[in-house]
């Protein structure tokens, strides 16, 4: 399989991504243009990644712009023909925008930006994927976050479908894997940091799994998710 | 309109440079005219009351790869065919009266500085100062200034990775925000700011201009008084998605080789670019103004030539090859437009509609050419009589040192800053390598490479006031100890010298010795100083703030690997003091808050002892002695310990000597002193390695108590919970107080 990770003007994350995905987890990347609309290269084996930044610098509202752009379209049919995509943060909100993935990601309840390490425990379908507990109990993976609006929100309903369906992939939790309020680091809905659509190829998350791939950044963890998404379409199938 | 010397004076010439103007250009200027030098000649531009002083500092040698000023920023070789650049530069005046826009616009422009080299920035830095957090007036600023770093940076995505913040009442009316940026590049990549080969296309590209900022350079060149907020419009608006994207443009404009030279809009715009890149290259450019993109109709030729408009270049590209520029700038949606040529003439000549509006010499405007250069008179300042008058012997021991030091661990200027650094992106880019392992720097990883970049930025101002000449070798100091207490080895300084009026012979006295001090300890450290900038006029009615002559240094790790962090690694391990411990309390945060003394002499420190320990240092690092390594500064060496405590939970327990006072042992801020942490077993070897290098063994790393002297001071987890809150628990209070008052 390959990545192909698209760059909006205002995409900071996507060398992130890129080299994160080449160099830490040894994957074929291809960097696509928002403006192009070709992914004839791509089939439904491959991954496309939103990355984080500000497509558009973000004044309307995250990710509002870059729903309409030219890559979009292609992503969504793409996304839409059972293809793998992931995004991440500013990625996570471009898929809320483009009703590929459900709810909203609103302003941080302290109205302000955070960026520190927070801790993520798999939920959902993830569990089949990624150790959740082991002998010594829950399974904490410590991974950054960095945004101002990555409060999930959706309406009741919604949120009680995306768990009856083991939608919900990450919910925040503390160093032990405790999911209290306290380990909530911006009001989102029950925890939750991250969610696929219903036929589980599509996922967002507000943590930057990219950003802990590397030993000498101190953290790794993040490969275990980036590894454990991308094993998703065999769960499926 | 016609043009006096009461004309020159509103705009903030004098009557002798209205006449040198005369004489320069053996007429009277026109009004755009005038207007280009008020702005060219202002003391942000023209360096007219530092450059003699600035040119005793050490500006070149080491790996030095262009002189000092030439550029934008320095620039040195790290090896592997890459060159670090880097800069630091004041954002002061507009952040006192627009903390949000003025703190915004100096992380965008000291970016810019980076970028318009060719080099992409790879990790910034923040060197902050205001009055006392009590104060409601303190608590706008910072939330502005904070927000408006945040906003920035992390739109255009690069890492904050370190500075620093004080909180004293001397900057209560006159905040100090410093911004540093460093970037990485490719040899052969790099472009300079200069204008060359007569009849190349000379090209606007970036925003449209606009009335924001006019008069910027100028402003910054007074004192803040209380009519200084109707010089708002003097504040310039930032926008850090269009900077994003210039930022990519630039770096691939580049690589189509079509460009001659490139220098950003920053203080006086049009006329500064145009002038510095002709100056540059012996040459001149006739420019027709009325073709620069405006965001509002009928621009006058003065507005357009003063305008601070931000994410704005000029750039010259080789005749015939516009359309490989303009080519770039499109696919990234930047407005680009040739507005002009150069000239071999070296005149500037700024047209509107055909019109000939302004023609100037570009020579006579620019600092080393026709720029007045000034000897300023400057004497002792009388505050001296009550530093000397202080007596140490009648500061009293207070009984409980344990309470004295949780008041100390929670005061603003020495608590975690977390309440602030956590609305930064210190992480974008997946090169700082301090988030999860800190250390006395920050420490940046060169993608491509087993490199490592250390960064800092140090100065305490208390010291500087004390004694300017000592206080400015303890920064350059600090700053050299900080990059090798981190394992890398110190390359160059940038500086933003943060004054009063420099009219104020006592504040210039502050100037010319902290220059001297700086110089010396820069040449014994071999960094020289590639560049930076000048901010005089921070001044009030009240008074000047503190003499802050800011240190920006850069250092290398040929390993990264090989890094040495802050944190105590394991239960057991050995606490060495590397250094000599004395009885000094000058100038600590401790005699300061505590006792309340506002005159004290500034602490220990011989630049020779400092070198030593530095040397020392290093080889113990080398030689895989020690595990951790962290230098005692503000709060002295009790908030040492603890902050190499906090990052894995981990105790200590010390033992002080009988020789010292407690407090001065515990809270002193005597310099070149190190904490140092090292594994039981290799304590002989490390002990055979100081070869008689002063050091005290002081204790041992506990599982989490904190023991002095034997005596229970609680655990390391009720200490890191003071230190982190204690900054956000006082806004919340003053909130909560505020809203009582506002019922």
């Amino acid at each position: 399989m390959k990545f192909g990770v698209v760059v909006f003007p205002g995409s900071n994350c996507d060398r992130d991504m890129q080299d994160a995905l080449a160099n830490d987890l040894g994957q074929e990347v291809t960097m696509l243009w928002h403006k192009d609309r070709d992914l004839s290269a791509f089939t439904t084996e491959d991954c496309i990644v939103l990355p984080g930044g500000f497509s558009y610098g973000d004044y309307l509202r995250c990710g509002a712009i870059a729903r309409f752009s030219p890559m979009m379209q292609s992503v969504i049919d793409f996304a839409n023909a059972g293809g793998k995509v992931l995004g991440v943060c500013n990625g996570f909100q471009i898929l809320c925008e483009s009703h590929l993935l459900p709810g909203a990601l609103l302003r941080n309840n302290n109205q302000q930006f955070i960026c520190r390490n927070v801790y993520l425990r798999p939920d959902g379908f993830v569990r089949d994927l990624l150790p959740s507990e082991d002998a010594n109990g829950p399974i904490a993976y410590k991974i950054p976050i960095a945004h101002g609006e990555g409060r999930f929100h959706a309406d009741e309903q919604t949120l009680n479908q995306l768990e009856a369906n083991d939608q919900v992939i990450f919910r925040y939790c503390d160093d032990a894997g405790q999911i209290t309020a306290a380990a909530n680091p911006n009001g989102a809905a029950r925890n939750i940091a991250g969610i696929s659509n219903e036929a589980r190829n599509v996922f967002g998350m507000m943590p930057h799994p990219e950003r802990a791939c590397s030993s000498l950044l101190g953290n790794t963890d993040g490969r275990a998710i980036i590894e454990s998404l991308l094993m998703a379409k065999q769960l499926v199938g | 309109m016609d043009v006096t010397v009461k004309t020159a004076q509103q705009l903030r010439l004098t009557e002798e440079e209205f006449e040198l103007i005369k004489q320069k250009l053996g007429r009277t200027p026109n009004f755009n005219e005038l207007c280009a030098f008020s702005g060219m000649w202002s003391e942000h531009c023209s360096y007219k009351n530092s450059i003699k002083w600035l040119k005793t500092l050490p500006r070149e040698g080491g790996r030095m790869l262009v002189k000092a000023g030439e550029e934008n920023a320095g620039l040195m070789d790290i090896g592997d065919n890459l060159g670090v650049v880097f800069k630091i530069e004041s954002h002061n005046h507009p952040s006192a009266i627009e903390p949000f826009q003025g703190a915004a616009t100096g992380v965008g422009g000291i970016h810019r500085d980076i970028f318009t080299m060719g080099a992409r920035p790879i990790a910034a830095l923040n060197s902050l100062r205001f009055g006392k957090l009590e104060e409601e007036k303190t608590r706008h600023l910072l939330a502005g200034v904070v927000h408006g770093i945040g906003h920035y940076g992390n739109c255009f995505g690069v890492p904050t990775v370190g500075g620093e913040i004080y909180f004293d009442r001397c900057y209560h009316t006159n905040p100090l925000v410093n911004a540093m940026s460093v970037g990485t590049v490719e040899a052969g990549q790099t472009v300079s700011a200069i204008a060359e080969g007569a009849g190349n296309p000379v090209m606007f590209v970036g925003s449209a201009t606009g009335k924001d900022g006019i008069g910027g350079a100028s402003f910054a060149s007074a004192d803040i008084t209380a009519e200084s907020v109707q010089e708002l419009p003097a504040v310039q608006v930032g926008d850090p998605f269009q900077e994003k994207k210039l930022l990519e443009a630039c770096l691939e404009v580049i690589r189509t080789g079509a460009v001659v030279g490139m220098q950003d809009m920053g203080a006086a715009g049009i006329i500064c670019s145009t002038a510095e890149m002709s100056a540059k290259g012996n040459a001149g450019m006739r420019i027709d103004l009325d073709k620069v993109p405006t965001r509002q109709p009928n621009m006058k030729t003065w507005e357009l030539l003063l305008s601070e408009s931000q994410e704005r270049m000029l750039l010259v590209a080789h005749k015939g090859r516009e359309a490989e520029v303009q080519e770039v700038f499109e696919k990234w949606d930047l407005p680009c437009s040739v507005i002009g040529e150069v000239t071999d003439d070296g005149l500037l000549k700024f047209y509107m509609n055909g019109e000939l509006e302004a023609e100037l010499p570009a020579q006579d405007l620019v600092l080393g050419g026709g720029a007045p250069q000034y000897d300023r008179e400057y004497r002792e300042p009388a505050y001296f009589q009550k530093i000397a008058a202080f007596k140490q012997e009648t500061v009293p021991v207070p009984a409980d040192l344990r309470v004295v030091a949780e008041q100390l661990i929670s005061l603003p200027s020495i608590a975690s800053k977390r309440w602030i650094y956590q609305q930064y992106d210190s992480m974008v880019g997946t090169v700082n390598t301090s988030t999860n392992a800190p250390s006395d720097a920050a420490v940046v990883a060169v993608k491509g490479t087993k490199k490592g970049i250390a960064i800092t930025t140090d100065c305490n101002s208390r010291y500087v006031y004390a004694d300017p000449y000592k206080g400015a070798m303890i920064a350059v100091s600090e700053a050299a100890r900080n990059i090798v207490c981190s394992g890398g080895q110190p390359l160059g300084v940038t500086n933003c010298l943060n004054f009063g009026n420099p009219y104020d012979p006592e504040v210039y006295y502050q100037f010319v010795n902290a220059i001297k001090g700086m110089g010396e300890a820069c040449r014994r450290f071999d960094t020289p100083v590639t560049g930076g900038n000048v901010s005089f006029y921070n001044q009030n009615p009240d008074g000047p703030v503190n003499p802050t002559p800011t240190i920006g240094m850069v250092g290398l790790l040929e390993d990264i690997s090989r890094k040495m962090t802050l944190d105590f690694k394991e239960e057991g391990d050995v606490l060495f003091l590397l250094g000599r411990s004395t009885n000094d309390l000058g100038c600590s945060e401790y005699l300061h808050n505590v006792h309340g003394v506002t005159h004290s002499p500034a602490p220990h420190f011989e630049l020779e002892e400092e070198a030593a320990l530095q040397q020392k240092l290093a080889a113990l690092i080398d030689q895989d002695l020690v595990r951790s390594a962290h230098d005692v500064a503000e709060g002295g060496l009790f908030v040492t310990l603890c902050e190499s405590g906090f990052s894995n939970g981990l105790g200590f327990s010390a033992l002080s000597p009988d020789s010292l006072r407690k407090d001065a042992w515990l809270f002193g801020e005597g310099q070149s002193r190190v904490v140092v942490s090292v594994a039981l077993g290799q304590v002989p070897a490390f002990e055979k390695a100081l070869q008689g290098f002063s050091a005290e063994k002081i204790g041992v790393v506990t599982s989490g108590d904190v023991l002095i002297d034997g005596e229970f001071w609680g655990t390391i987890t009720s200490w890191k919970d003071r230190y982190d809150t204690a900054i956000g628990n006082q806004l919340r209070k003053e909130d909560a107080a505020g809203a009582l008052g506002a019922l």
